[in-house]
């Protein structure tokens, strides 16, 4: 014992306890079995007989006491007023007690008491208090930080919810404020920390301490608020962090440790963890077992489990863009991606240029679909009939859904660019989708859908009315494109325009869609042969069906046409 | 919604309270061990018909996730389960010759059980084919799952139905009793769900995989219905409305968030597709007691004398709740 002199009993416990007591007694007599006087509180809440029992396990253990109870409801003073008896209770009947570490009947020791112990005895004079002014941290949750010190909160925000908040609105109003009493300035942080006797008395024995009191009586969460405000009076050495490693949800709840986490515990190097769920048998063998310290074990690094915790609290609050599932399932406007990946809708190129697809596919390496969206199927590339994520290509399943149909689509093809073909033939529904997504990347040649019907060999008459129906529609896409939600990158060119100078648009539309890096086109997709097409519009308009959507191809001479050699098809460099 | 909508769903409420009450006297008690069940027990409710070829492992499964008493409604069968059930030392089951569909479909009477017995308890309501799946399912109990729910206030946990399937025709492999059904039917459709919002009870409305694109590549809008809220902390006037796709008060359906987040929520893998389905299928057809005049037991019976195959190439081969995570059927929420 007299090698351990001058450590032993230096640090003490008080333990705040109110469910899993079975777990708070295995904890306890951890922290005697290493040399630590404990003192617990037990919530008032907690039925007398249960109580008597919890005690009376414990009363073989002569360095465990139980300090007097009171009413713990979270938020409210009765935290403070608990720790602050056991803290009087626990100084005064050990005076080598030279550290105070606060923890609760959920935390759980990760390394040996004695590291602890020594770790402490290096730094006699510092408290380790989270402790930081209201204006600097973004903790809050609820929308009160400065408020919970100039409100008064009498009542519960967890049982009278309705009464606290209609409290609040009404001080706001009424523009009540409280005074500070004696110039102190408010500082919030962790609840658990671990105070110097030398910090601790002169906060438990001020000649203020009435004053104080009754000012934190009526603070909003004075629990994390009170011992973080005073020390800054008297500690000359504040170390503001908590000892106990203890991670908050978005909600300001604190998350739990499974026995999955077991490794994660082991390797943060923190002293104390919380909250541990009571059922964690595995957490509690491991640690709670006579395991020797390892050498050299470095300051507490909880990097990787704040990692974790940062990620499940993104995961809750922003989720996978682009992800439609059953439990994720956003409103309008707040889709945070209505797609979780880039890809690309090219209108009127199919009709342009011959065999589009497989060029722009050799072109770019992405998957080049047909017209996802035609009236007879979803044209997959390469003929497929269904797609990743079985995905199949029906059209009644996908016009049911069409939004789900190409979410899922690009979703289930992540990591792979996808490009596909649209047209007025197309279900147009989608439109206003994939024009209010920022991953769409949609290129338009408009008046392209008469390249087809020009090549048709259909009658005319058909033709005609073809050719006004797909131009309405057309031109209500383009509206859709227009309009103020758009958020596509979207680019449109006549017809006449692109075939003037195909190969700039392209290439653009190919650097957008390619890696940095990667080469220019050396090859040019081969266009359609447009002779005559000049004359098919104007036999349209003779017909009293105005083409206008392409621009301007003027009417070439048939004659002087016919007595030209063949010329080789437009190719474009 | 309004005011008067508002009153409209509670009388419905009210009357499906009703409607469960009356339905009691349908339910012959066959073996009563309630008594058992302590103050914190999760509780598994089901109704069941000659099922007892997949009663053993359904019963193992849930018994090792932590189920700590099980509720059954026996809907008259005759091959020996009703027995079976009632030698089980957690099990308390109760039979009825009643018309499945008049109780809609048995759920009237689960209603009642969980009025009764579940009050403030987790109550999970599963059919014999269902296996819950949850996140960290492989390390944590159920418990564990429910501790957190109710810490975080919530009251009402989703489990999608992920529909299993077999590789080959489904009579190339027989399904023993005590055998892990997923280890046959281990194949399921990863992409191709639609998720729509029913605006009247505030849940979503989701359909798809292999039964969609199976039996009902033309007429989608009649493909059943995957969306479950199967585990709820029961409170006596909760109801199920329709099967457990959907609860009153419509708070309860509220499992998914508006706002961008994901929230926690898990799957029901459904093996409902091994060897014995044909034979049930047609037997079902036969006592056309399900849903919609039995429009997915005619579906099925129409494509099942072609013996089709479910699987095809782009169908995932099931691993474990990280991989069904990954693909985005279900999620941690804020659980790490």
């Amino acid at each position: 014992m007299s090698a351990r002199d001058d450590t032993f009993m230096s640090v003490g416990i008080v333990m705040l306890v109110h469910t899993a007591l079975h777990r708070a007694e295995q904890v306890a007599r951890h922290w005697t079995a290493a040399g630590c006087p404990v003192v617990i509180h037990v919530d008032a809440k907690v039925p007398r007989k249960t109580h008597a029992a919890f005690v009376q396990s414990l009363s073989d253990d002569l360095m465990i006491h139980f300090s007097r109870r009171h009413r713990c409801e979270w938020g409210t003073w009765g935290i403070v007023a608990a720790t602050q008896s056991a803290c009087e209770l626990l100084l005064g009947l050990y005076p080598q007690v030279r550290h105070v570490y606060l923890a609760s009947g959920s935390c759980l020791p990760l390394r040996p008491v004695e590291e602890l112990i020594a770790y402490l005895a290096e730094r006699p004079r510092t408290d380790f208090i989270e402790s930081a002014t209201t204006a600097d941290v973004p903790w809050t949750v609820g929308g009160l930080d400065e408020e919970r010190f100039t409100l008064r909160f009498p009542f519960s925000w967890k049982k009278h919810r309705y009464l606290f908040d209609r409290y609040v609105e009404l001080q706001r109003r009424l523009r009540i404020k409280r005074r500070i009493p004696n110039g102190i300035v408010p500082h919030m942080g962790s609840q658990w920390w671990c105070l110097t006797r030398r910090t601790l008395t002169a906060i438990l024995q001020d000649p203020d301490r009435p004053l104080y009191d009754r000012y934190f009586r009526r603070v909003w969460i004075p629990d994390e608020s009170y011992f973080q405000t005073l020390a800054r009076l008297y500690s000359e050495n504040i170390e503001s962090r908590s000892l106990t490693l203890s991670k908050f949800d978005f909600q300001g709840k604190p998350h739990i440790f499974y026995d999955d986490h077991l490794q994660l515990l082991r390797r943060s190097d923190c002293f104390v963890a919380r909250k541990i769920w009571p059922h964690a048998e595995r957490l509690y063998q491991a640690f709670l077992s006579d395991n020797a310290g390892q050498a050299n074990r470095a300051e507490p690094n909880p990097g990787k489990i704040d990692r974790i915790f940062a990620r499940a609290v993104d995961r809750r609050t922003k989720g996978r863009p682009g992800l439609y599932m059953q439990s994720r399932f956003p409103n309008w406007g707040w889709e945070n991606g209505l797609t979780s990946n880039p890809y690309s809708v090219f209108h009127g190129f199919a009709e342009l240029f011959e065999d589009f697809e497989t060029w722009l596919a050799r072109a770019t390496g992405a998957r080049v679909h047909g017209h996802l969206f035609a009236p007879e199927r979803a044209e997959f590339a390469g003929g497929e009939r269904m797609i990743n994520g079985a995905l199949s290509d029906g059209a009644a399943t996908r016009d049911y859904a069409p939004e789900s149909f190409l979410a899922n689509l690009i979703w289930n093809t992540r990591g792979e660019r996808q490009c596909f073909q649209f047209g007025p033939r197309d279900n147009q529904k989608i439109a206003e989708f994939f024009a209010r997504d920022p991953n769409a990347q949609v290129s338009v040649i408009t008046g392209a859908w008469a390249i087809p019907l020009f090549k048709s060999n259909r009658n005319f008459a058909d033709l005609r009315k073809e050719a006004a129906r797909l131009q309405k529609i057309e031109k209500d896409f383009l509206d859709v494109l227009h309009w103020q939600s758009t958020k596509a990158r979207v680019r449109v060119w006549s017809m006449a325009e692109f075939v003037e100078a195909p190969m700039e648009p392209i290439q653009t539309i190919i650097d957008e869609i390619t890696p940095a890096g990667h080469p220019r086109l050396t090859e040019a997709p081969r266009m359609v042969d447009l002779r005559g097409f000049g004359q098919f519009l104007q036999n349209l308009k003779n017909q009293g069906m105005h083409p206008y959507l392409m621009g301007d191809f003027p009417v070439e001479n048939s004659r002087a046409d016919r007595s030209r050699p063949k010329r080789k098809p437009y190719l474009v460099r | 919604m309004g005011a008067w909508q508002s009153y409209r769903l509670r009388l419905q409420r009210k009357r499906w309270l009703v409607r469960a009450f009356r339905k009691r006297r349908e339910l012959k008690r066959i073996a009563d061990r309630t008594a058992q069940i302590r103050t914190d027990d999760l509780l598994l409710l089901c109704t069941q018909r000659n099922e007892r070829v997949r009663l053993p492992y359904f019963l193992r499964y849930y018994r090792s996730l932590g189920i700590n008493h099980f509720l059954f409604v026996d809907n008259d069968s005759d091959d020996g389960s009703l027995d079976y059930l009632a030698k089980q030392p957690d099990v308390s089951v109760w039979h009825t010759g009643a018309s499945y569909k008049r109780s809609r479909f048995g759920v009237d009477w689960l209603n009642w059980l969980a009025r009764k017995y579940g009050h403030g308890h987790w109550c999970l309501t599963v059919d014999p084919d269902e296996f819950l799946i949850y996140p960290f399912c492989d390390t944590r109990p159920l418990r564990a799952l429910t501790d957190w729910l109710d810490a975080s206030s919530i009251r009402s946990f989703p489990a999608m139905l992920l529909d299993m399937y077999p590789k080959g025709r489904l009579n190339e492999q027989g399904y023993e009793p005590g055998q892990d059904p997923i280890e046959i039917a281990c194949w399921f459709d990863s992409g191709n769900y639609t998720i729509r919002r029913n605006k009247r009870f505030g849940n979503l409305w989701i359909q798809g995989g292999p039964r969609a694109r199976v039996f009902f590549p033309d007429q989608p809008e009649k493909a059943p219905a995957l969306n479950k809220i199967p585990l709820v902390k029961w409170h006596r006037n909760y109801v199920y409305v329709s099967s457990t796709h959907m609860l009153l008060p419509r708070g309860l359906n509220l499992v998914y968030d508006e706002w961008g987040g994901e929230k926690a929520s898990g799957l029901l893998l459904h093996a409902k597709f091994l060897n014995t389905f044909p034979a049930k299928a047609k037997e079902e057809l036969e006592r056309k007691q399900h849903y919609a005049a039995s429009v997915e037991y005619r579906a099925y019976a129409e494509k099942l004398e072609e013996n089709p195959d479910l699987w095809c190439k782009w169908s995932e081969k099931y691993i474990n709740w990280r991989q069904l995570e990954i693909l985005g059927l279900m999620s941690k929420g804020n659980w790490a």
